[in-house]
């Protein structure tokens, strides 16, 4: 599992981009993507992710159930 | 608070000499046009009289610093700053309308290479340009690298200019000394409360160190983060202004809790601006029907913390990307395509020429006021009213009555003539009002006001104003507002006097919710 950013509800403040500790959030056609490759959902780095934490809009930064669920490696 | 243990660092007057000027910046009040008292301040008269000269600098050519100054210099903000680190109640960030006015709203959002064009661009063609803030749509010291490479290059190509910013405070303690270091000194900070309960009324939640606090908790975190900010920065000499959203049944009385807190830590200027909240604005307030206060209820609040200190009226809540003067907004001639477009000569010399020009201005203004004020010595009356303005800016009455977008307010007594606000008129996003007749809209605006001091108006909408009980005054078109206001004054006291006129008192005005920009 990821997380992802619903595009229509982004407002591209680019609030997230910098809190990523995988540097996975990028700026793709004026909104805010997260590379699902790189997401850990913040496990081993902090509480809670950190996109979802900072986004000024509810229900943006999500989970993204059609990935399976980060292995953080034993 | 461990402030103390840092401000070594930085580069500050000698103690005795920076406890001297706070203390001056603390006993001084009045930042308001105080015509009639004889005591010049940061807002009127010549000014130097009574500031210390270091103080007066920084303040005579900055229009939001200065109620005085801002009838003369323009300022433009950038919106290099789209992160923020806070949720406000009366703040959505899904909201982007061309039309619309309110802080946290901006067109586009621009690279710090990109601002710095557009400050050179704007301050070419608009001389009396003096200030670059820094205000958002977001919080600039949450986007603390994009705002410092901003001032770092228009410093560089700009020297004239005054930086600034505006910040909620959250994350100031860390940035201070960097913040003294680009010579940063007017930074605003908006301060709703001093008391974590009301503070969790208007906050839902705050981000800090990775971490999203609610409720009273991060209402706590906020306020100590952000009275400990003002201290540190007025340690350091730094002019600081405290703006305040009034919001009626949430912080409307506790308003006066924090006027005290931020006076005694150091605070330059305190201005308490009406809560913005309209339904269409999608923001929680909006769609909670939370109401604005009246310009009543507003005037009344600003009344009672004048007698702390410094209170500006003069405020437009602009927008994150307004250029221009205070009450007008350009911002729609410098888009990123058109800025790129141009041509630049960034030629210092031609505006200090101009900027030379305009102090002779405001010193001819002053003279006048002066002048027509000795008129009205000997005068006593208890009467107080107030009259609007038409007006393009210079300090001179030179607006036609339809063609006003706003009308400022001052207050007239024996004392003279106070600056006390000013309403918006103008017919954009006007949410809820729909194809009312215009005029009807201004009416409201001005309900409490006994006149209109306009360059022109036509027939119909004289008899109007009128039948409403406002007198529409054409006889001083072009001429200094506040020595015209006080002659009309004299004339009207002569009336009551004689018994030609009865004095009685207005009614209440309505503070408008829709935008104020340059799309008429």
């Amino acid at each position: 599992m990821t997380l992802k950013i619903i595009a229509s509800q982004c407002t591209s403040c680019s609030a997230c981009e910098p809190e990523c500790p995988n540097v996975a959030i990028s700026e793709k056609n004026g909104t805010f993507v997260i590379d699902p490759k790189k997401c850990t959902e913040c496990l081993g780095h902090f509480d809670e992710p950190q996109c979802a934490a900072v986004c000024p809009v509810d229900n943006t930064c999500v989970i993204d159930n059609s990935y399976p669920r980060y292995q953080p490696p034993a | 608070m461990d402030a103390s243990v840092q401000h070594e660092q930085a580069t500050i007057p000698d103690g005795d000499k920076l406890s001297s000027v706070m203390q001056t910046i603390a006993e001084h009040k009045g930042c308001g046009t105080s015509g009639g008292s004889g005591k010049a301040s940061c807002g009127s008269g010549a000014g130097e009289n009574d500031l210390p000269p270091e103080i007066w600098e920084k303040v005579k050519n900055h229009p939001c610093y200065s109620e005085e100054a801002h009838h003369h210099y323009a300022r433009m903000h950038v919106a290099v700053a789209p992160a923020c680190n806070i949720q406000c109640n009366y703040c959505n960030r899904k909201y982007d309308c061309a039309n619309e006015s309110r802080p946290g709203v901006v067109s586009e959002k621009l690279s710090p290479e990109q601002a710095a064009k557009k400050v050179l661009a704007v301050a070419s063609t608009i001389p009396q340009m003096t200030v670059l803030g820094i205000a958002g749509p977001g919080d600039p010291l949450a986007n603390p690298e994009k705002t410092f490479k901003t001032f770092e290059l228009i410093a560089r190509t700009a020297p004239d200019i005054k930086l600034c910013l505006s910040t909620n405070g959250l994350a100031l303690p860390d940035h201070v000394d960097t913040i003294a270091g680009f010579n940063v000194d007017h930074v605003t900070i908006t301060i709703n409360m001093v008391d974590p309960e009301i503070g969790a009324k208007i906050y839902p939640w705050v981000f800090w160190k990775h971490k999203r606090y609610t409720g009273v908790e991060a209402a706590k975190l906020l306020t100590d983060r952000q009275l400990q900010g003002l201290e540190m920065l007025t340690e350091r000499g730094i002019l600081c202004k405290v703006n305040s959203v009034m919001i009626p049944g949430v912080n409307d009385k506790h308003l006066v809790e924090v006027n005290k807190a931020v006076k005694s830590r150091g605070a330059f200027l305190h201005n308490i601006m009406p809560l913005i909240s309209s339904p269409e604005h999608g923001t929680v307030f909006g769609l909670t029907g939370q109401r604005g206060p009246t310009a009543q209820e507003l005037k009344a609040l600003q009344d009672e913390c004048e007698g702390e200190m410094n209170m500006m009226r003069h405020c437009r809540q602009c927008r994150a990307d307004a250029v221009g003067l205070l009450g007008e907004d350009r911002s729609a001639e410098f888009t990123t395509d058109k800025i790129m477009a141009m041509e630049v000569n960034y030629d210092i010399d031609s505006r200090k020429a101009y900027q030379e020009a305009v102090e002779s201005e405001r010193v001819a203004k002053v003279v006048a006021r002066q002048e027509e004020l000795a008129s009205l010595a000997g005068q006593s009356s208890d009467i107080k009213l107030l009259v609007a303005v038409a007006t393009k800016g210079s300090g001179l009455i030179n607006e036609h009555f339809g063609h006003a977008k706003e009308f400022q307010v001052y207050e007239l007594s024996t004392a003279g003539a106070k600056f006390v606000g000013h309403r918006r008129v103008d017919l954009y996003c006007q949410g809820g009002y729909g194809d009312e007749d215009s005029l009807e809209t201004v009416i409201r605006a001005i309900n409490d006001c006994h006149a209109v001091f306009v360059a022109k108006i036509g027939g119909c909408p004289k008899s109007d104003l009128q039948a409403a009980g406002i007198e529409p005054v054409d006889q001083f078109a072009h001429e200094f507002i506040e020595k015209s206001a006080i002659a009309w004054f004299k004339s009207y006291l002569d009336k009551v006097n004689s018994g030609e006129i009865q004095h009685v008192a207005r009614g209440d005005a309505e503070i408008r919710q829709g935008a104020l920009t340059s799309a008429a």
